[in-house]
C-alpha cells in the first residue's frame, strides 16, 4: 500500500491550508507532485487511489487529471529522464542533433529507457528556454545551451551520482 | 400565469419568436422549431452544463441586442448564448454558417470509424443524421484512424471509444443522476478518451442512461437481443410500476418480443424521462409492461425520412457494403441499401440546409 | 541606452533577495500606496497608464480591474498567470527568477487595488526550481511585514501562495488556469460568464500576467501620467522581449516601445545581428502564436514606412501584412531555416496542446501536423497546401478558447506568405530533404507603394 512519510503527509496539510475549507481539490496537483516524486517517479493507479483517499476524492477524478498534465508519468520511468525541447525556437538551434546524439549515445529511441533503468528519452514541447537553446530538463532543473560534450557530461555526471 | 414577465424578442433566420430572459439561442429556436433549429451533438437539456463543445450548433449573431446592436465578432455557440433583446440570429441563412457547420462534421467525422453498417446506432445515430445533412461527399483525410478497443464496462455495457465525439454527455449523466462517477474523460487533446482507466465495471441503478444519451453508438446495451438493426423495429409507448423510477419507456418490439428498452425520446434525441436499469436492463417480457401504443419518430433522423418506415422484408447487404468501402464520409443510403426508395432524392428535401452536397450525380 | 523600469535594478548584486531590493528602493510602492491611496485610487493610476495586459492580448490592464465584480460578502482572488508556455517567450521566468520582489510587491499593490485577500501565482509545473525562489521571497516579505494580517497597519490582509501546474500550455488560457488551480483538468470554461463575475470558486477573480503585475510597481513609483510617458502612443511604457532563434545575443531584454524592430535586431544593445553573417529571413515577433512574416515585411509595413516595436505597428496592416507584439516571444529565422519545417514544429506544439474538448481544434490540429509532416518529408501534393489553408480556415474563430486560433495563424501566415516554398517542397521532394529554400526573395525590398488613392 502506497503510503506518505509523516513529513509529506504535514507538506499535504500544509498545501491543503492555502485554499478555501471545502476546496481540497485544489491540492490535487501538487500532491500528485509530490506523489511521483516519492513513488519512483510515476503514478501507479494505486498511488493515485491512495491520493484521491487523501484528498476524499474518486478515484476517477484523480485519474482525469493525472492523464491530463504532461508531466505525470503512468509508467514507470529510468531514474534520469532527458527531456529535450524540440519545438520551434530550440529547433533552430540544432535540438534535432542534440536528440539523434543522445538516442545514439543510449542506444535507445524516444519514449524508451535504457536497459539499466538509468536514462529515458522524451521529447517535449517548448519549455520557455527558448533563448538558451538547445536544452532539456532533468529532473527539478534545465540544462541549457546543450552540446553534444556537455550531453557526455550530464550522462557521466549521473552514472556517478548513482556509483558507477 | 398571473404575473406579467417582460419577454425577448429574437429574430432567427427571419422568423420572429419571444422568449423569456436567459434563453438560450437554440432553445428560442425550438421554439419556433423546424429547419431553423441549429443541430446540437453535445447540448442536453437535462444535463447541467453540457454544451459548447461539440460546435455544431454555431450560429451568427447579426445584431446583438436592441441596445447594442453590433454582431458578434464570431460564430457563437447557440445552445451556450443567451439571447437578448432585439437579438437577430442567422442560421441556415448565413452561408458563413454552414460552411462552419460542414467543417466541423468533416472534423467530428475524421476519426469516427464510419462502420455504420455494423453499429448498433444505426438509424438511430445523430452523427449519422447530422452527416447525411451537412456534411460533405468525401473525407479529405488520408490518414489511419484513430482506434481504441472494444471494452465491456460491466455486463450490460459496451464502450467503443473509436466511435466517440467526446460530448461529455455520459460523463454528465453520471455525475448527475448517480452518486458516485466512475468513468471519465482521460488523456489530453485527440488522445482522450472516455475511460474508466483501470477496468471497472459501472454498476449503478441509473447508469444504464449513458446509452440514452450518447449521440453515437460508443455506449451500447449489451442486452439489446439479437442486435438488430433499430429500423425493424416497432418503437411502442409502454409504462411499468417501477418503485425507482417512472417506468415510462419505450420498448422496441417485433412482434410480441421486446428486444431492448429505452427511455422515450422527443424530437431533438434527448429522452423525457430518465428510466433506471431494471426497467431498462431486466424488463425484456412483454407482460412486464402495459403498452400504451406506437412511438411516433418525428425525430429529423434517417429513420423517420420514410426510407425505413413501413418496410418489411430488408436483405443484409451490408457485409458487401464493408467491404471495399472507400472512404465516403457517410454511407449513402442509396449506394448501400436496398430497403429503402431510391426514388427519393434526399437532395430534393426543402430548404437550404440540403444542399446540394448529397447529389452524387453532379 | 533604453529607459528602463524593470530591469533596471536587475544587474545588483543580491537583487533577489529582500534586504538588497529593500535598500534599492524596493517597496517603496507598496509603501507609498498604504500611506497615500485608496484602492480605487491606485486603479485609476494603472488606468492613467495605459498599461496593457503583458500575456498576450494586450486589454488594458485598468480597465480589466474595474470590471471586476463587488458583491458583498463574496471574496475575491487574483491569480497571477505565470504559465508561460508559449513557444519564444521566457520573459516572466527571468522576472520570478531574478527579481521576484518585484513580482511580490506588484501582487500586494494590485491586490490591495482589487480587494484580494488571497493571490495565487500559478507556475508552470517545469518551472520547478522557481516556487521555492517565490516561496523565500514571500516568506521574506511577510518577516518584514508585507503580508500576513493587517500589512503596515493599514488593516489590508493579504496571503499569496504559489501553485505549480503540471505540464499544459493550455492552463495558461485564464478560464484553464482557473479550472486547473481548482484541482480539474485544464480544459477552458465556456464564456460567459467571464472571471470577472464567476472566476475561481466562482468568484470575481483577475487573472493578470507576471509581467503585467510587475509592472504596476513602476507606475506607482513613477505615476501613471509619467509611464504613459514612456512608449509611443497607446503603446506605453517598457515591454520586456525574450528573443531567440538565429541572432548573437539571445535573452531577455526591456525596451521602451519606441525602438524600431530593425534596431532590436541588429544593435549591440539588444539581439546584436544574425550570427556567421547570415542575412534575416522572417521573424515571429510575439511568440509562436502569432503570424510569421518575411524579412521585408518585419521591417517595414506595406506602407513602406519603418515597422516599431509598438503593438500598433507590429499589427499594421493586420493580418496580411503585419502580425503582433503578442507575448513578446522574438523568433528570429535566418536564411538557412526552412519556414516549412518551423510551422510544422508549430502545429506540433499545438496538436500536443490541445484540451481536446471541441471538435475543431481537438481534430484539426492533428490533421494540419499530419499534413505539414508529409510536405516536408516529401510526401505532399499540391492540393495539400489549399487543404491546410481550409483546415485552418474552420478551426480559426470556430473553437472554445483561443488554442484554435492560435494554432491556425502560423500556418495560415506560413502559407500566405511562404507558398513559394511550400510549393518547392512539393515540386522538389528529394531535394528538399537534403537542402532548404534558402532567402529567395523573401528579403526583397517590398515595391513602393502606390500612392494613396482618392
Ligand atoms: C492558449 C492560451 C495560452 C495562454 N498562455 C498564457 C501564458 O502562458 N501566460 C499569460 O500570462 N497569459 C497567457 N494567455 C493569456 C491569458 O488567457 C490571459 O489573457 C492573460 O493571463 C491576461 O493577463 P494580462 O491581461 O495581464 O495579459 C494565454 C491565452 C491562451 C488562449
Ligand atoms: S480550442 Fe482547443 S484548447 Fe481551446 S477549448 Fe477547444 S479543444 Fe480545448
Ligand atoms: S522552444 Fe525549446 S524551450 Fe522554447
Ligand atoms: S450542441 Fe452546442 S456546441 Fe455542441
Amino acid at each position: 500500500m502506497a503510503q506518505f512519510s509523516e513529513e509529506k503527509l504535514q507538506k499535504v496539510n500544509e498545501i491543503i491550508a492555502r485554499y478555501p475549507q471545502g476546496k481540497q481539490k485544489s491540492a490535487l496537483i501538487p500532491v500528485l507532485h509530490l506523489a511521483q516524486e516519492q513513488f519512483d517517479g510515476w503514478l501507479s493507479a494505486e498511488t493515485m487511489d491512495y491520493v484521491a483517499s487523501l484528498l476524499q476524492l474518486t478515484s476517477i477524478e484523480v485519474y482525469e487529471v493525472a492523464t491530463f498534465y504532461s508531466m505525470f508519468n503512468l509508467k514507470p520511468v529510468g531514474k534520469y529522464i532527458f527531456e529535450v525541447c524540440h519545438t520551434g525556437p530550440c529547433m533552430l538551434n540544432g535540438s534535432d542533433n542534440i536528440v539523434d546524439y543522445i538516442k545514439n549515445k543510449l542506444g535507445i529511441s524516444v519514449g524508451e529507457t535504457t536497459p539499466d533503468g538509468m536514462f529515458t528519452l522524451k521529447t517535449v514541447e517548448c519549455l520557455g528556454a527558448c533563448g538558451y537553446a538547445p536544452m532539456m530538463q532533468l529532473g527539478k532543473f534545465y540544462r541549457e545551451h546543450l552540446t553534444p560534450a556537455k550531453v557526455d557530461a550530464i550522462i557521466d555526471e549521473c552514472r556517478k551520482a548513482q556509483g558507477n | 400565469m398571473s404575473e406579467e414577465k417582460k419577454l425577448f424578442k429574437v429574430k432567427i433566420d427571419n422568423i420572429t419568436v419571444e422568449v423569456e430572459p436567459g434563453t438560450t439561442i437554440l432553445n428560442a429556436a425550438r421554439q419556433i422549431g423546424g429547419e431553423v433549429v441549429p443541430p446540437a451533438m453535445c447540448y442536453y437539456s437535462k444535463l447541467q452544463g453540457s454544451g459548447g463543445k461539440c460546435r455544431t450548433c454555431l450560429v451568427k449573431v447579426s445584431k446583438g441586442s436592441d441596445a447594442d446592436p453590433r454582431p458578434m465578432p464570431k460564430l457563437v455557440a447557440s445552445c451556450r448564448t443567451t439571447v437578448m433583446d432585439g437579438m437577430e440570429v442567422a442560421n441556415i441563412t448565413s452561408p458563413e454558417v454552414l460552411d462552419a457547420r460542414k467543417g466541423v462534421v468533416e472534423f467530428l467525422l475524421l476519426n469516427h470509424p464510419l462502420d455504420c453498417p455494423i453499429c448498433d446506432q444505426a438509424g438511430e445515430c445523430d452523427l449519422q443524421n447530422l452527416s447525411y445533412e451537412h456534411g460533405a461527399d468525401a473525407t479529405r483525410y488520408e490518414f489511419k484512424r484513430r482506434t481504441f478497443d472494444k471494452i465491456d464496462i460491466g455486463d450490460k455495457i459496451q464502450l467503443h471509444m473509436t466511435r466517440c465525439i467526446l460530448c461529455y454527455r455520459c460523463v454528465f449523466t453520471a455525475d448527475q443522476l448517480t452518486n458516485k462517477r466512475e468513468h471519465g474523460i482521460l488523456g489530453r487533446g485527440d488522445v482522450s478518451e472516455i475511460s474508466t482507466y483501470i477496468h471497472k465495471n459501472l454498476d449503478n441503478d441509473f447508469i444504464g442512461n449513458v446509452i440514452d444519451v450518447c449521440p453515437v453508438g460508443a455506449l451500447t446495451d449489451k442486452t439489446f437481443r439479437f442486435k438488430n438493426r433499430v429500423w425493424f423495429l416497432k418503437p411502442v409507448d409502454a409504462h411499468c410500476k417501477c418503485d425507482k423510477c417512472s417506468g415510462k419507456v419505450a420498448l422496441w418490439m417485433r412482434g410480441n418480443e421486446v428486444f431492448r428498452v429505452t427511455a422515450r425520446k422527443d424530437k431533438y434525441g434527448e429522452v423525457e424521462e430518465f428510466i433506471c436499469d431494471t426497467c431498462r436492463f431486466d424488463r425484456k417480457d412483454v407482460k412486464d409492461w402495459v403498452i400504451e401504443g406506437p412511438r411516433n419518430i418525428d425525430r429529423h433522423s434517417v429513420i423517420s425520412q420514410g426510407h425505413y418506415v413501413g418496410v418489411q422484408q430488408p436483405k443484409e447487404t451490408f457485409k458487401a457494403v464493408m467491404d471495399g468501402r472507400d472512404p465516403k464520409l457517410l454511407m449513402d443510403i442509396h449506394a448501400v441499401s436496398e430497403v429503402n426508395r431510391p426514388d427519393v432524392d434526399l437532395s430534393k428535401i426543402e430548404g437550404p440546409a440540403h444542399s446540394n452536397d448529397f447529389d452524387k450525380k453532379q | 541606452m533604453g529607459r528602463k523600469l524593470l530591469l533596471d535594478k536587475a544587474h545588483i548584486e543580491g537583487i533577489r533577495y529582500y534586504k538588497t531590493y529593500r535598500e534599492n528602493g524596493g517597496y517603496a510602492a507598496a509603501e507609498k500606496v498604504f500611506k497615500t491611496m485608496k484602492p480605487d485610487e491606485v486603479t485609476e493610476e494603472v488606468k492613467k497608464s495605459g498599461l496593457r495586459g503583458r500575456g498576450g492580448a494586450g486589454f488594458p490592464t485598468g480597465l480589466k480591474w474595474s470590471f471586476l465584480a463587488k458583491p458583498e460578502g463574496v471574496p475575491r482572488y487574483l491569480v497571477c498567470n505565470a504559465d508561460e508556455s508559449e513557444p519564444g517567450t521566457f520573459k516572466d521566468r527571468y522576472l520570478m527568477e531574478f527579481l521576484p520582489h518585484l513580482l511580490i510587491e506588484g501582487l500586494l499593490i494590485s491586490s490591495y487595488a482589487l480587494g484580494a485577500n488571497t493571490t495565487y501565482i500559478y507556475i508552470r509545473g517545469e518551472y520547478a526550481w522557481i516556487p521555492d525562489i517565490l516561496e523565500e521571497a514571500i516568506r521574506d516579505a511577510k518577516a518584514a511585514g508585507w503580508l500576513g494580517k493587517n500589512i503596515q497597519g493599514s488593516g489590508f490582509d493579504l496571503e499569496i501562495y504559489v501553485q505549480r501546474g503540471a505540464g499544459a500550455y493550455i492552463c495558461g488560457e485564464e478560464t484553464a488556469l482557473l479550472e486547473s488551480l481548482e484541482g480539474k483538468r485544464g480544459t477552458p470554461r465556456i464564456k460567459p460568464p467571464f472571471p470577472a463575475v464567476k472566476g475561481l470558486y466562482q468568484c470575481p477573480t483577475v487573472v493578470n500576467n507576471v509581467e503585467t503585475l510587475a509592472t504596476v510597481v513602476p507606475i506607482i513609483n513613477i505615476g501613471g501620467e509619467e509611464y504613459a510617458k514612456y512608449g509611443t502612443g497607446k503603446s506605453t511604457g517598457t515591454k520586456l522581449i525574450s528573443a531567440c532563434g538565429n541572432i548573437n545575443k539571445p535573452g531577455v531584454y526591456e525596451i521602451e516601445m519606441n525602438i524600431s524592430v530593425e534596431e532590436f535586431i541588429y544593435s549591440e544593445e539588444y539581439c546584436g545581428g544574425i550570427p556567421n553573417g547570415k542575412r534575416l529571413k522572417a521573424c515571429i515577433p510575439g511568440g509562436s502564436s502569432v503570424p510569421i512574416v518575411p524579412a521585408n515585411l518585419l521591417l517595414t509595413t506595406a506602407k513602406g514606412e519603418k515597422r516599431m516595436m509598438t503593438y500598433e505597428s507590429l499589427s499594421d496592416g493586420g493580418f496580411q501584412t503585419g502580425t503582433m507584439m503578442g507575448s513578446g516571444g522574438f523568433i528570429v529565422l535566418d536564411e538557412d531555416q526552412c519556414v516549412v519545417r518551423h510551422t510544422l514544429t508549430l502545429a506540433r506544439f499545438y496538436h500536443h496542446e490541445s484540451c481536446g474538448q471541441c471538435s475543431p481544434c481537438r481534430e484539426g490540429t492533428g490533421w494540419m501536423e499530419k499534413v505539414l509532416k508529409n510536405i516536408e518529408n516529401g510526401k505532399g501534393k499540391m492540393s495539400d497546401i489549399d487543404l491546410l489553408w481550409d483546415i485552418q480556415r474552420r478551426i480559426e474563430g470556430n473553437t472554445i478558447c483561443p488554442l484554435g486560433d492560435a494554432a491556425a495563424w502560423p500556418v495560415a501566415a506560413a502559407i500566405r506568405h511562404f507558398r513559394d516554398e511550400f510549393e518547392w517542397h512539393v515540386n522538389n521532394p528529394s531535394e528538399a530533404l537534403t537542402r532548404n529554400f534558402g532567402l529567395a526573395h523573401y528579403a526583397d525590398p517590398l515595391p513602393v507603394p502606390a500612392p494613396a488613392a482618392v
